[in-house]
């Protein structure tokens, strides 16, 4: 067991962070609302090749693991910079993994088009509430017995619904755009599965990383903020409750690695760990966020303060997602079967 | 990064498992879960024979030199297999503070009879009116020539009954600020003067309230400088802190499992296929996993020379809070039948559950109460300011 990161991991992780260190502040979020999209931000992530990067080497990309991403993705979180990383590597790396059929639109992904994945199956031809469907220029989803991808122009694509987490989720008519089929049958089911997947181990780290930073903006809060003669972090009810949270966050981290280094290592409980992380991380970033906005009093209700900001994408990143005790019932069907599968 | 426990600790895990196999049986499980005491000698022994008291200790000691992933591998054993080790370990913890801090004497007296499972040492910290604050102890030592007499009570003596000595902080300075003024001493359990008297708790384990009258101690086997006890004591601490609870829940978690997949409920179906018992037995081991980890990297930071603080702070703090939680949720599980006791033929997983759950309660308090873990976690993982008042206020 060696629970360090590799050099190249700390590379490339402070890179990021520097990035949004300089150049994604609660201003720039803020500024970005309601859509959740800032397409020079974006382009400047695309060139210093952030989705590229996840994409395996052979099929032109820097070739990095699950991990590696995941680690990149908890940076990401900490920084709720208006961008789609985790949709746009996702769906990246599953159009490699399909093969022939996707490789030219992998092409123009690596060449910076944005490339987003429907959550659930389209029904009646549309998929609804996908993440980043408002500004990608490929949607994939599931149709039917197809994965297929949709191309939308500048001028087609979807406007985005109004939303908890001010994210450019949209719903998509796959009849608009030029579909075209990357899988059928079993094949596609499987590749849509594993990209879910990594979406899933990816939001969870993204969710570690809001948390952390929740957390952060609290802390210097409550040793900013005084009544009663004293910085309110001085009171054990502060500070136990964000102990707790700290501790959470902590826990949630590690399992979220070991998730998504499961499933690089093909692990038998990969499917398990990943969806365990991810509830156990949108616990954590939703409670902490949730600490951190109270104990700024009032003032974490004004919109003026950062703080809201990560209160409700911590609910919103992981509810796009799906209720956690239906998650939790995936974790059992992982664990113990599938009811009256024996 | 590698989450594998690795090689040598899976082939240590087997070998351990081997042993218990031999080792602890039936009777050894039964005799501790009857008596409360839980300690068994003939284990310990055996446990000693096989170089386990000392897995973890150089070679000049005798020792099998493991690193901290084999030695969590030997921990997980035992818990799964719900080894009677509180004496045991108790012994081993003050073998090693005695290897940093004992006299020439001390050493080659105590600890080899303590790895060769030949004696045991009690805890004498706790007081009537003191516990978290372990420094306000009032049990006093007077020097007396080459000898110091000893008068007080102690709280919590756990396996007091059982023990050859009681490793006990005591005030040996009543002028100073209450941390300065403190010794640490081994006490001898046969010495003149000493009462012990039982205490049966919730839990079924038996401790108890020890009283100490004009005991009287030679200086040999004082630990430490005289008031320099409470640096002896956050040696001890080191040694005590990151322990972890996970193991018991992993056990429970999957003496349940098997419960859930062997009966019926009232349609028919095995427990197992019930959303209900689905979800709690999938929350428990999410728990049981994030728990896990939060142990293996106080493991990893052992590994590579360091020593853990507020992260064995975090891995007491979070194991234990969700040890009892997972308890508590388990017998909620398992509806009316969740209270019947070990012993009942109708008792789910054997009544372990109910059992496990009036255990898991003292897990929060003893080691340092979660409270306590918190604070330490606010103060030196977080930065915020001490929120207990200063010794120079207290005692000013």
């Amino acid at each position: 067991m060696d629970l360090s990161l590799t050099e190249d991991q700390q590379t490339i992780t402070e890179l990021f962070a520097s990035f949004f260190a300089k150049e994604c502040d609660g201003e720039f979020v803020r500024e970005a609302e309601p859509l959740g999209h800032h397409d020079e931000l974006w382009a400047k992530l695309i060139e210093m090749g952030m989705v590229s990067m996840g994409v395996p080497a052979d099929a032109g990309g820097g070739g990095l693991g699950l991990l590696d991403l995941a680690l990149v993705a908890e940076v990401y979180g900490s920084s709720i910079a208006p961008v789609p990383f985790v949709e746009a590597v996702v769906a990246a790396r599953l159009l490699a993994a399909v093969g022939s059929s996707g490789s030219e639109l992998l092409a123009s992904v690596v060449d910076g088009s944005t490339a987003t994945i429907a959550l659930r199956p389209a029904v009646d031809r549309s998929a609804r509430l996908v993440p980043a469907a408002a500004v990608a220029d490929i949607v994939i989803a599931l149709d039917g017995d197809e994965l297929v991808a949709v191309s939308q122009g500048a001028s087609n694509r979807p406007t985005a619904v109004k939303n908890l987490g001010s994210g450019p989720v949209a719903n998509v008519d796959l009849t608009l755009s030029a579909r075209q089929v990357l899988a059928v049958g079993n094949e596609a089911q499987q590749l849509y599965a594993t990209a879910l997947l990594e979406w899933k181990a990816l939001t969870a780290s993204a969710l570690v990383g809001l948390g952390r930073e929740a957390l952060r903006i609290g802390l210097q809060y409550v040793m900013e903020r005084h009544q009663f003669g004293v910085p309110i972090g001085s009171f054990q009810s502060v500070q136990h409750r964000f102990a707790d949270d700290a501790t959470a966050l902590d826990a949630a981290g590690l399992l979220a690695r070991k998730a998504a280094w499961s499933v690089d290592e093909g692990e038998p409980d990969a499917v398990a760990l990943v969806s365990q992380g991810f509830i156990f991380a949108s616990e954590g970033a939703q409670r902490t966020a949730g600490d951190s906005l109270h104990f700024h009093g009032g003032y974490g209700f004004m919109l003026e303060y950062d703080i809201q900001l990560y209160y409700r994408r911590a609910k919103a990143w992981s509810i796009i997602w799906d209720d956690p005790r239906r998650e939790l019932a995936r974790v059992a069907d992982a664990l113990y079967g599938p009811v009256g599968a024996a | 990064m590698d989450f594998r426990m690795g090689e040598k600790s899976d082939e240590f895990a087997k070998e351990v498992a081997d042993f218990l196999d031999e080792h602890l049986t039936e009777e050894v499980v039964m005799e501790a879960h009857e008596t409360g005491t839980v300690h068994n000698w003939g284990f310990y022994k055996a446990m000693a024979d096989a170089g386990y008291t000392r897995a973890a200790w150089p070679k000049e000691f005798g020792g099998q030199e493991r690193d901290p992933f084999e030695m969590a591998a030997l921990s997980d054993q035992l818990n799964l297999r719900h080894a009677p080790t509180d004496g045991s370990s108790v012994t081993l913890m003050i073998c090693s503070t005695l290897r940093h801090v004992g006299t020439p004497e001390q050493q080659a007296d105590i600890i080899p009879r303590g790895l060769n499972g030949e004696i045991l040492i009690c805890l004498g910290y706790s007081e009537p009116d003191s516990g978290s604050d372990a420094a306000a102890a009032a049990t006093r030592a007077d020097r007396d020539g080459d000898e110091w007499v000893i008068n007080g009570q102690k709280m919590f003596t756990t396996l007091a009954h059982e023990a050859d000595y009681v490793f006990m902080l005591t005030r040996t300075n009543h002028d100073v600020p209450k941390h300065k003024g403190l010794t640490m001493f081994l006490v001898p359990m046969d010495a003149e003067g000493i009462e012990i008297q039982p205490v049966h708790t919730m839990g079924g384990e038996r401790t108890n309230i020890t009283f100490y009258n004009d005991v009287k101690v030679p200086d040999a086997l004082r630990v430490g400088d005289v008031d320099a006890g409470w640096g002896v004591m956050r040696v001890a601490l080191t040694f005590e802190r990151g322990g972890s609870m996970m193991g018991q829940s992993v056990r429970l978690v999957r003496l349940v499992e098997e419960w859930a997949k062997e009966n019926l409920a009232p349609n028919g179906r095995p427990w197992i296929e019930d959303p209900l018992v689905r979800e709690r037995l999938a929350r428990a081991n999410m728990l049981n996993n994030a728990g896990a980890l939060l142990g293996l990297r106080s493991a990893d930071l052992f590994n590579r020379g360091e020593l853990p603080g507020v992260e064995g702070s975090m891995s007491k703090l979070f194991s234990s809070e969700k040890f009892l939680a997972i308890c508590e949720d388990l017998v909620d599980m398992l509806g009316p039948e969740g209270v019947l006791q070990h012993g009942e033929d109708d008792a789910p997983s054997a009544g372990w559950v109910e059992h496990a759950m009036r255990h898991a309660v003292v897990t929060t308090i003893y080691g340092g109460t979660s409270e306590i873990q918190r604070g330490i976690i606010a103060e030196h993982g977080l930065g915020l300011p001490r929120t207990r008042k200063s010794d120079r206020a207290r005692n000013s």
